[in-house]
């Protein structure tokens, strides 16, 4: 993962991504998933609330989570689709991300299954989540503030033999495999272009340097789908860019992208198939560019009255 | 003025068997409240497990077990029974302690955590004086006749003096150990803060839905540090009967925990070496204060009815007080602490 970050910069589209563009073959085996055939693979995708997508890495049936009276969330099905980035709209309100928390287990259902890349996940607490290949990161930025930028990257490595207490007292035991995990923290660093931060306290970090780091720190996992929960939220305009290049550069190796988002115009940027809830359920899925047309999100964002087609260019 | 009297007493704070006690249950505090953000407000409850830990195996139940006339009959020597009963003092009762407090509230948000150890440690307190236990713990006199073993080891006479004149031979001898204890307990201490364990419990202290996120399960890391926090606290308590000869409940009031927590807050919270330092300059200036006023209520530097000599013993923890009024407001990181870190609570 690691030499493929390190020397791929150019790869990294400044806004959206590049259709048809060829893919140097080292930076796409990571989890052996063929971007551009699982994007094309979309266009055959009927454009309905719960479609069944040709090769779903999660699928979620049935989830139900109820506030007391209140039904915060009441999906009958999704299915995200392996390799490419979905995004997960919809107005206020909608419950985008207590369904994000049910997605990830940092919250649990009242009923319902979901499965992510073959295994269902509907036991497995939340810290066990990331061993599966899922990492998610939170709508309040969670840098670690009183933890270094290098730490913050170092912690999002699992399986390191130095976090067992009785290990930890000798250092010989996990010096080689922190080293491997600080060198690797390094180069993400370098990639994200933060290595002149690294001694920083992460708390010293501007908004979208954060985010940055949230994403960087949540490589270190080696995940197959990342899921970002609202990664605009304020981030510097200048910093934008960057960070949209970043989010279709984690596609382009071969991971999956699931985020929540208000900003419409990094929807429409980047996401290669949208998914709208309104008031805890699915609405509408399709592809960006058509997704401004269905009548339903139409309805549920602008209410059933309005007759005019949404307007998609500004935020929502 | 006797000068040599008030240094004597100020260097014996600094280095002396207090310091020691305070300094090792600070070490513990510092893994709860320093490292992983957990509010023990019974620090008092460890310590006394530690004491009591010992007291009870070696004085309660030894005999019992080798009573000729009781039902087991065994022939354990008093040295093996002091074995048994550091290990109960120093793993099992602090190990269930942390259990008993950990598993309801470590779910939940801090401020329970720290409502429960307070109650905790006011009931251990409140069981071992009730006199419904009294052949176990021996109620509010607690027990002594548990010590003979360790000062059996002392190599120096006890009725001799040492260091400067500063302790007799026994007590020279309980703080060469605690030193070689606190020592070992700092070096520990250093070991798993600087290793992935340690990152782990910071990043917990930080945000635990983040560690959760990246895969760490916040609520064992939480457990494991409240367990062996508790048991630099039991260390601290036991050496601290062994240094009284006595294990009683009246020495594990809440107070105790504060003084824990001032040698804390004092060397700066998250820093390794800052319980030692905390410890050491809260004893030095109590027994500077100490000595000193007396000194100067003996010699009539103050008149009588500004403070008289049975007054000084509270007019010190006033002292006390106001240092640490003035430490909140012009050094809250404390000693050792990075006023830029500190800082960045308020972001």
């Amino acid at each position: 993962m690691t030499d493929e970050f390190a020397d791929h910069d150019e790869l990294i589209p400044d806004a959206g991504p590049k259709p048809g563009a060829p893919h140097p073959s080292h930076v796409l085996p990571m989890h052996d998933v063929d971007v551009e055939a699982s994007r094309a693979a979309l266009a055959d995708v009927a454009w309905e609330p719960g479609v069944p997508k040709p090769d779903p890495i999660l699928v979620a049936d049935n989830v139900v989570r109820r506030y007391g009276g209140l039904t915060a969330v009441d999906v009958d099905h999704v299915e995200v689709q392996r390799g490419v980035i979905t995004a997960l709209i919809g107005p206020n309100g909608a419950g985008k991300t207590t369904l994000f928390n049910l997605l990830t287990n940092f919250d649990t259902p009242d009923s319902g299954t979901r499965v992510f890349d073959h295994q269902p996940i509907d036991k497995v607490p939340a810290h066990k989540i990331a061993n599966y290949g899922m990492v998610r990161t939170f709508q309040l930025t969670k840098a670690l503030s009183k933890m270094t930028v290098i730490e913050n990257m170092k912690l999002g490595a699992t399986d390191q033999k130095g976090e067992s207490l009785i290990t930890s007292v000798f250092p010989f035991l996990w010096r080689k495999q922190e080293n491997e995990i600080e060198a690797r923290a390094d180069e993400l660093l370098v990639h994200f272009k933060m290595e002149h931060m690294r001694e920083e306290f992460a708390g010293t970090l501007s908004g979208g340097q954060r985010k940055l780091l949230e994403m960087a720190r949540a490589l270190m996992v080696e995940p197959k789908m990342v899921m970002l929960d609202e990664p605009m939220a304020g981030v510097n305009p200048a910093l934008t860019q960057s960070l949209l290049g970043h989010v279709t550069g984690l596609r382009d190796q071969g991971m999956t992208v699931l985020f929540v988002e208000h900003d419409m115009d990094m929807v429409q940027e980047i996401s290669d198939w949208v998914i709208v809830m309104a008031e805890g359920r699915i609405i509408a899925e399709g592809p960006p560019a058509t997704i401004g047309q269905n009548q339903a999100v139409v309805d549920a964002y602008l209410g059933s009255s309005h007759d005019s087609a949404l307007d998609l260019s500004g935020d929502l | 003025m006797d000068w040599v009297a008030i240094i004597e007493s100020t260097f014996r704070g600094l280095i002396g068997e207090q310091f020691i006690y305070f300094a090792l249950a600070a070490i513990g505090l510092n893994l709860h409240y320093g490292y992983t953000g957990l509010l023990n407000f019974g620090q008092a409850a460890f310590m006394a497990a530690g004491a009591y830990g010992m007291a009870i195996i070696v004085t309660s139940i030894a005999p019992r077990l080798n009573d000729d006339e009781g039902i087991f009959k065994l022939s354990i020597s008093e040295g093996w029974m002091f074995v048994l009963g550091a290990f109960f003092g120093v793993v099992v009762v602090p190990v269930v302690l942390a259990l008993l407090m950990g598993i309801p509230t470590l779910r939940l948000r801090a401020d329970y955590l720290a409502i429960v150890t307070i109650a905790v440690a006011e009931i251990i307190r409140l069981t071992l004086r009730s006199p419904r236990f009294d052949w176990l713990t021996g109620s509010s006199d607690g027990l002594s006749g548990f010590t003979r073993t360790f000062y059996d080891f002392s190599p120096f006479d006890p009725s001799g003096r040492y260091f400067f004149n500063l302790f007799i031979g026994n007590q020279f001898f309980l703080v060469l150990v605690g030193w070689a204890v606190l020592a070992l307990g700092v070096v520990l201490c250093w070991l798993v803060i600087r290793s992935p364990w340690g990152r782990v419990l910071k990043a917990v202290r930080e945000d635990e839905d983040a560690a959760r996120s990246l895969g760490k399960n916040a609520y064992s890391y939480k457990m494991q540090a409240l367990i062996l926090g508790g048991m630099f606290g039991a260390v601290g308590g036991m050496m601290r009967a062994i240094g009284f000869s006595l294990a009683q409940p009246d020495n594990f009031i809440t107070d105790v925990t504060f003084f824990v927590w001032v040698a804390l807050i004092l060397g700066g919270a998250g820093k390794v070496f800052a319980p030692v330092a905390g410890a050491a300059i809260l004893y030095a200036v109590l027994g500077f204060t100490d000595v000193f006023l007396r000194e100067l209520v003996a010699n009539d530097k103050v008149p009588d009815s500004v403070l008289s000599g049975t007054q000084v013993g509270q007019v010190r923890f006033m002292l006390m007080g106001l240092g640490l009024a003035l430490l909140a407001a012009f050094r809250p990181q404390g000693i050792f602490g990075n006023k830029e870190e500190m800082a960045l609570d308020d972001r």
